[in-house]
C-alpha cells in the first residue's frame, strides 16, 4: 500500500518532527510492500529536498506557491489532498506537532479517513493497521486499529527516531495546488522571542521548575541549568497558575506531554497530572526537599534537598563536565 | 451574535484511573467526572462575547446520561441554552464530528468554541474535522481572540512561538490554556440552570472507521535511587549521568 508522509518545515527550514515522521512512514511502508511518497509545501523546496535524500523517500513531491510560504489549515489542506490524489497513497502520515494537531484531522475529515492520532508506535499485519497512543494524558496506553481506508495517521514528536535509509534514488515531482479563494483563515504574523526559545516537547533535555522554586526569580537557576545542557526549562502547573512561568512551559496533563532524554524536575513534588505529562522520559532526576514527594517513586536518580542549593552545585558541576 | 460551545465531560486530572474488565473503557463508577478544562476557556470566551457583543451562547455535548452535567455546569456559568446529542452507536472521532456537524449545520451560528482537545482521549480532532465538514474555517489551540464585525483575529500557540490568524465569519475556534480565567458558576447560576432548556437529539448510527483494541496501563518505571542529601550528593549524581545513565 502506497503512504504518504507531509515532511514539516517553517521559514525554509526542515522541521526535526518532519524527519521523524519520514522515517515511522518509512517503516510502514516496508511492512506493506508500498512506495514512500513524501510532501513538502512551501517556496523554495530546493535546498530542504535535498536534506530528504538519504531518509528513503521513493519519490518527493514539491508543492510551491507563494500563499503556501506560511502555514494556513486550508491551504496546506489543498496541497495534501493534491498530493493524496496524484500519489494515489492510502495512508497518510505526519507528525503530531502544534501544525500536524491542526492539519491531521482537517484532512481527515476531507478524505472521509480513519484518524489515530498522537501514535507512539505503529504496526501494520496481515493487512490490519494498529497503533499504540496514548490517553489520558500518559495515563493510559490506548491500542487502536483502522477498520476502514483511507487513514490519517499523527506520530507524537520524539517517539520516532529520524534514521537514514538508502532506497535506488529519491524522484522529485513538481505538484501543482489549486488555491482560488480557498484560503479563508490566513496567517497575518508569527510572534517569536528573540532566538526562538527552545520548545520543552523538541528537546532532549527539560530542566523543570515547581513551588519548590519559592519565587520566580529563582527560576533563573533552572535557566543556567537548561543552558548548561543545551536544554529547554519546563514548569509545574502550579507555578504556571501562579503566573511564575508561561504557560507555554507547562508539563503534565493541561499543559504539553514531553520524552526528552533527561528530565529534571526541581522543587516538583509530583503530582499525578505532572508525571503523566513526563514519565516517558527516559531519564528522570528528581530535586526536591520532601524525602516523601511522590517524584522520587517516578525519577531514577533523586536528591533529597533544597533545590535552591543543589542546582548551582549541579550546573557547576556539570559545566567542569565539559 | 449566535454562539456555540461544544464540551464534554472527562476524569479529574487528579482521579487515578481504572482499566474496565474488558479492557477497552475508563471505569468512570468512582471517578470525579468534570467538565474538560479546555471547554471552560471555551465557555467562558463565549459567555464574554455574548457580554460585549449581544446575542446567546448555545452548549453541545455528545455522551451519555453523564454529558447533561457538562451542560448544567456551562449553563450555570452563564450559557442560554444546551442540546445533548445522545451518543450514537459505531461512535470515533469522525463520528463524534459528524454528530456535532449535524446538529449545528444551518442553525445560524456566527462562532463555534470548543476546548483544543479533551483531555480522556486527547484526540483534539473533534474542532478541526467539525469545522471542515460544515465548510468553514477554523484555528485551533488559540490563546487570544478579538471578534471585530464579520472577522476575527485570533493567536494561535505553537512550539516556537505565536502565529497571528485573520479570517471571516462564521469560524471555529479551539480554546488553549490562557485565553482566559473561567468564572465560577455562581449559586444564582446554578439554579437558573436548571430551569434552562436543554433539547435532545438522537443522531443516526455511523460505521467507526476506528476500533479500539484495548487499554493497558503505561510500563512501569523499574525503582530509582536516591543517590543522597543536598549539595554533597551532586558529584555522585553527575557521575551516575555520565557512567551509567550516559545522559550527560
Amino acid at each position: 500500500m502506497d503512504i504518504l508522509v507531509y515532511i514539516e518545515s517553517r521559514g525554509g527550514k526542515l522541521r526535526a518532527a518532519g524527519l521523524e515522521a519520514v522515517s515511522g512512514a518509512r517503516k510502514l511502508a516496508d511492512l506493506t510492500g508500498g512506495k514512500l511518497n513524501a510532501l513538502l509545501i512551501g517556496t523554495s523546496l530546493d535546498a530542504m529536498a535535498g536534506e530528504v535524500e538519504g531518509y528513503g523517500v521513493d519519490r518527493l513531491l514539491l508543492a510551491e506557491h507563494p500563499d503556501l510560504e506560511n502555514y494556513s489549515p486550508e491551504g496546506h489542506r489543498e496541497a495534501l489532498l493534491a498530493a493524496v490524489q496524484e500519489s494515489g497513497a492510502k495512508l497518510v502520515v505526519m507528525s503530531a506537532s502544534a501544525l500536524g494537531r491542526d492539519l491531521g484531522p482537517t484532512v481527515a475529515a476531507r478524505l472521509d479517513a480513519a484518524f489515530l492520532p498522537d501514535c507512539i508506535s505503529v504496526e501494520y499485519v496481515e493487512g490490519r493497521l494498529t497503533v499504540t497512543r496514548p490517553v489520558y494524558a500518559g495515563r493510559c496506553i490506548m491500542t487502536l486499529a483502522a477498520t476502514a481506508w483511507p487513514a490519517v495517521v499523527t506520530l507524537r514528536p520524539k517517539a520516532f527516531l529520524a534514521a537514514p535509509r538508502e532506497v535506488a534514488a529519491m524522484e522529485r515531482l513538481p505538484l501543482s495546488v489549486s488555491l482560488d479563494g480557498k484560503i479563508r483563515a490566513r496567517m497575518l504574523e508569527f510572534l517569536t522571542e528573540a532566538g526562538e526559545k527552545l520548545d520543552v516537547t523538541e528537546a532532549d533535555t527539560v530542566v523543570s521548575g515547581g513551588r519548590g522554586m519559592k519565587g520566580a526569580e529563582n527560576f533563573q537557576l533552572i535557566e543556567e541549568l537548561a543552558e548548561t545542557l543545551g536544554g529547554a526549562v519546563g514548569a509545574s502547573r502550579a507555578v504556571v497558575d501562579a503566573e511564575w512561568r508561561p504557560h507555554s512551559e507547562q508539563v503534565g496533563q493541561t499543559g504539553k506531554l514531553v520524552s526528552p532524554t533527561l528530565y529534571i524536575a526541581c522543587g516538583i513534588s509530583g503530582a499525578i497530572q505532572h508525571l503523566a505529562g513526563m514519565r516517558s522520559s527516559k531519564v528522570i532526576v528528581a530535586v526536591n526537599k520532601d524525602p516523601e514527594a511522590p517524584i522520587f517513586k517516578t525519577a531514577d536518580y533523586g536528591i533529597v534537598g533544597d533545590a535552591m542549593e543543589v542546582l548551582p552545585a549541579l550546573t557547576k558541576a556539570l559545566k567542569e563536565l565539559n | 451574535m449566535n454562539i456555540a460551545v461544544l464540551v464534554k465531560l472527562v476524569p479529574d486530572t487528579e482521579a487515578s484511573l481504572k482499566i474496565s474488565g474488558d479492557r477497552r473503557y475508563i471505569d468512570k463508577s468512582d471517578v470525579n467526572l468534570v467538565l474538560n478544562p479546555f471547554d471552560e476557556y471555551a465557555v467562558e470566551e463565549a459567555l464574554r462575547l455574548r457580554e460585549s457583543h449581544g446575542g446567546k451562547v448555545v452548549v453541545l455535548s455528545l455522551g451519555g446520561d453523564e454529558a447533561v452535567k457538562a451542560l448544567r455546569n456551562s449553563l450555570a456559568m452563564g450559557a442560554d441554552e444546551a442540546i445533548h446529542l445522545v451518543t450514537p452507536t459505531g461512535l470515533d472521532i469522525p463520528g463524534t464530528a459528524g454528530a456535532l456537524a449535524g446538529a449545528l449545520r444551518d442553525k445560524g451560528f456566527d462562532l463555534i468554541l470548543a476546548g483544543k482537545q479533551a483531555v480522556d482521549d486527547d484526540c483534539g480532532a473533534v474542532g478541526p474535522m467539525v469545522a471542515e465538514m460544515l465548510d468553514i474555517p477554523h484555528i485551533s489551540t488559540i490563546v487570544k481572540l478579538d471578534v471585530d464585525g464579520g472577522e476575527l483575529t485570533a493567536h494561535r500557540e505553537i512550539e516556537t512561538g505565536i502565529e497571528v490568524f485573520r479570517t471571516s465569519l462564521p469560524a471555529l475556534v479551539t480554546a488553549q490554556k490562557g485565553l482566559n480565567e473561567p468564572r465560577y458558576a455562581s449559586l444564582k447560576g446554578i439554579m437558573m440552570a436548571k430551569k434552562k432548556p436543554v433539547t435532545t437529539i438522537e443522531p443516526e448510527a455511523v460505521t467507526a472507521r476506528t476500533e479500539v483494541v484495548q487499554l493497558n496501563y503505561p510500563p512501569t518505571r523499574p525503582p530509582g535511587k536516591i543517590v543522597g542529601e543536598g549539595v554533597e550528593a551532586v558529584p555522585e549524581l553527575v557521575r551516575l549521568l555520565k557512567e551509567e545513565a550516559k545522559v550527560v
